[in-house]
């Protein structure tokens, strides 16, 4: 696969995987971590082997952060030249599922990583939190968009206002993990559940993750419109006729993607 | 090992580490410092990979005393005490991944009796008591007493103990279920040692996993607990301790753990 600086890229069967590898950073995300992410998922997506990928960190760490020495002497105008953080852009045209595995940290572009994909798998000890606040800046890669999304206005207002650090617990209960693992098992565990994915059809988990993250954006009934042709779209399917005379004939369905 | 505490003792002996309140003139009644002191010694029990069991007891007659109530007054911030001291005790107490004993030599009072209600297990003799004495003075019993307590014994005799402030002997204790083992006071050094002994033995991450999950099932619902039962079992399965335990069992000897 492609030499990458910041990240380990493995597959296991039809799941890619992607390890964040910064680990004298705490795998604190800077420019270029982020790009080579963006990009293998990227190739992931046009990579017919590939059904679904993971986004993990070291045992301790998912991902503690955004790098400060090489943000701190940046300026407005630097900013705007380097457009920095087009590169997440690139992460919302993702079409297959992505997982995050989260063990330990994860923290401001850390926590915005995680909250990019689809499900979060977290370990019983993980932490979460926006802490640049405390730094006299705000989350710029996507925290006051996409978690409010996900609990609530008035519980992201406070988590990203005050930048604590918030339990495994507290985030299960707000609704931002899927699933809470004990540290030895999130391995596992993450990967039955991959694999669970990995055997559903995949056009049609195509469909409907364009279908609901589109349709957090727009009207109601736009979004109806939108998932009536998706769900059309789904009878040009290969995988439709399948699931459909495996269940007539009362077997298991095999999905091929076609 | 480096012994930088003055107002508790601090040893790590046969695979246990004996964190001892040392203030006996005071009877062993908490001071910020005090209670700085054992937070710490629980974080260090807890990373040393050589202790298997931690214990708790006290220097002299008592166990613990609860707050030196010399140091509060009608316009102490209470709030900030527990939230700055008796909590981060309390929490690195309930963090601790491996058997925890309270070794109640004598009395256990306010706060004291709520860091002996925060352990997993109790050993008590026939002098040892328990008293909340919390509402005596007009306040509640604090840290984690309230949640602990009714889990341990039901909330009529809770509510009972935490409102009355009747004072609880050894014996009682042992018959409400609050004290594991009861022996006599004759006896109580080596007593207490051949019980820290028994747990400093066990599978220690079996214990762990037990501990982890059955705090957790006092409030969660039937089918989550189930499913972590079904991954921790898997993480036991891979310890040397299951593997020791099998071939014992097949051997017909008694099995040695090694809490690996």
């Amino acid at each position: 696969m492609t030499n990458y600086e910041h990240i380990h890229v493995f597959q296991e069967g039809s799941i890619g995987v992607i390890q964040l590898n910064r680990p004298e950073y705490m795998n604190a995300l800077n420019r270029k971590i982020v790009a080579e992410v963006v990009t293998q998922l990227e190739k992931f997506d046009a990579d017919d082997s590939i059904r679904v990928s993971i986004v993990k960190g070291s045992e301790r760490t998912f991902a503690a952060g955004a790098d400060i020495e090489e943000m701190m002497n940046e300026s407005t105008l630097s900013f705007e030249l380097a457009d920095p953080f087009s590169d997440w852009d690139r992460f919302l045209s993702i079409k297959k599922p992505v997982i995050a595995m989260v063990t330990g940290f994860a923290l401001g572009g850390g926590f915005e990583l995680a909250l990019h994909c689809d499900f979060i798998f977290a370990t019983e000890n993980a932490h979460f939190g926006f802490p640049e606040v405390n730094l006299g800046v705000m989350p710029g890669a996507g925290g006051t968009q996409l978690l409010p999304r996900i609990i609530g206005k008035r519980k992201a207002m406070e988590w990203i206002m005050l930048g604590g650090h918030m339990t495994a617990k507290e985030a299960d209960r707000l609704g931002i993990v899927n699933h809470l693992v004990a540290p030895e098992r999130i391995e596992d565990e993450t990967m039955r559940f991959a694999k669970r994915l990995a055997n559903q059809p995949p056009i049609a988990l195509r469909l409907i993750k364009e279908a609901v993250n589109r349709g957090e954006d727009i009207p109601l009934r736009e979004g109806l419109l939108l998932e009536r042709k998706n769900f059309y779209i789904a009878f040009d399917s290969k995988d439709q006729k399948e699931g459909m005379k495996a269940f007539v004939e009362k077997r298991k369905p095999s999905f091929k993607g076609e | 090992m480096g012994n930088s505490f003055s107002e508790i003792k601090y040893e790590v002996k046969s695979n246990a580490a004996w964190i001892t309140l040392n203030r006996p003139d005071a009877f062993n009644s908490f001071t910020p410092e005090m209670i700085k002191e054992v937070t710490s010694a629980l974080k260090r029990a807890n990373r040393d990979q050589d202790v298997r069991a931690v214990v708790i007891t006290g220097e002299g007659r008592a166990f613990c005393a609860g707050q030196d109530i010399k140091t509060v007054d009608e316009n102490t911030d209470y709030s900030g005490l527990l939230r700055n001291y008796y909590h981060p005790m309390v929490k690195a107490l309930e963090a601790v991944t491996k058997p925890t004993i309270a070794a109640v030599n004598g009395v256990a009072a306010g706060a004291g009796m709520s860091l002996a209600l925060a352990t997993d297990f109790r050993i008590v003799h026939e002098k040892s008591s328990f008293v909340s004495a919390f509402m005596g003075i007009g306040l509640i019993p604090d840290s984690g007493f309230i949640y602990n307590l009714p889990r341990m014994i039901g909330y009529t005799k809770a509510l009972e103990i935490a409102t009355l402030d009747k004072q609880i002997s050894g014996e009682e204790a042992k018959e409400l279920g609050l004290a594991t083992e009861l022996v006599a006071l004759d006896d109580w050094a080596e007593e207490v040692e051949k019980f820290v002994d028994r747990l400093a033995n066990l599978p220690t991450a079996a214990f762990s996993l037990i501990k982890r999950y059955m705090m957790d099932s006092m409030h969660n619902p039937l089918d989550p607990l189930l499913e972590q039962e079904a991954q921790a079992q898997q993480t036991a399965a891979l310890t040397a301790d299951h593997k020791e335990g099998l071939q014992a069992f097949i051997e017909k000897r008694k099995p040695v753990f090694t809490g690996k």
